[in-house]
């Protein structure tokens, strides 16, 4: 089972209105992909924090139908 | 889901090593590009680290994840701490963090790589 890069930008948006969310399917499988996450709600939490933030809004898809997804999340610059 | 037996058994494990990696495969043979990186960067910077293979135990490769509430492995943890997955490692070994860290928490390379 896949996503696609659409589906996953969506729900990201949903819980993060602000974010800049940048997906790129690595392999064009619509199985790996790296999401780029910019958002303030980012700021002042731990990396892992963050993450977790990201999982949590693809509603446990991570890990079941969405096999792989580099993230790399950031708070915007002051 | 995560049973109390399970908790204990991921307990006693993180905490019995400065560094402990849950991986897919092992060190010798990562059966998970994921989990390969981060051996990788470990091997590299010469820490030494235990891991446990999560293939060959399903209670905690489903345990892990409540545990750290982190949908992935490998999970890297450092005196007792979970400090990441792959992609967070990475990053963190390109900027200097990793070794930052570990300085920090008072592990040090077995040989000056």
């Amino acid at each position: 089972m896949a996503m696609n890069a659409g589906e996953i930008e969506s729900l990201i948006l949903e819980d993060f209105p602000d974010a800049k969310v940048t997906i790129e399917d690595l392999r064009g499988d619509g199985d790996h992909y790296a999401a780029h996450v910019v958002s303030a709600a980012f700021v002042g939490k731990t990396r892992v924090q963050q993450h977790q933030m990201v999982y949590a809004s693809l509603k446990g898809r991570m890990g079941n139908e969405l096999h792989a997804l580099a993230l790399q999340t950031a708070a915007p610059d002051a | 889901m995560l049973d109390d037996a399970t908790r204990e058994r991921i307990q006693t494990e993180v905490n019995g090593s400065d560094v402990f990696l849950f991986m897919k495969g092992t060190p010798v043979f990562p059966q998970c590009g994921f989990s390969a990186a981060v051996v990788q960067v470990l091997t590299h910077l010469g820490i030494k680290f235990s891991t446990l293979n999560v293939l060959e135990d399903p209670a905690v490769r489903d345990g892990i994840k409540s545990f750290s509430d982190w949908p992935t492995i490998p999970q890297l943890y450092v005196k007792g701490e979970f400090v990441g997955g792959c992609d967070i490692i990475r990053e963190m070994y390109e900027t200097g963090e990793l070794t930052d860290l570990l300085e920090q928490k008072g592990v040090t390379a077995a040989v000056n790589a």
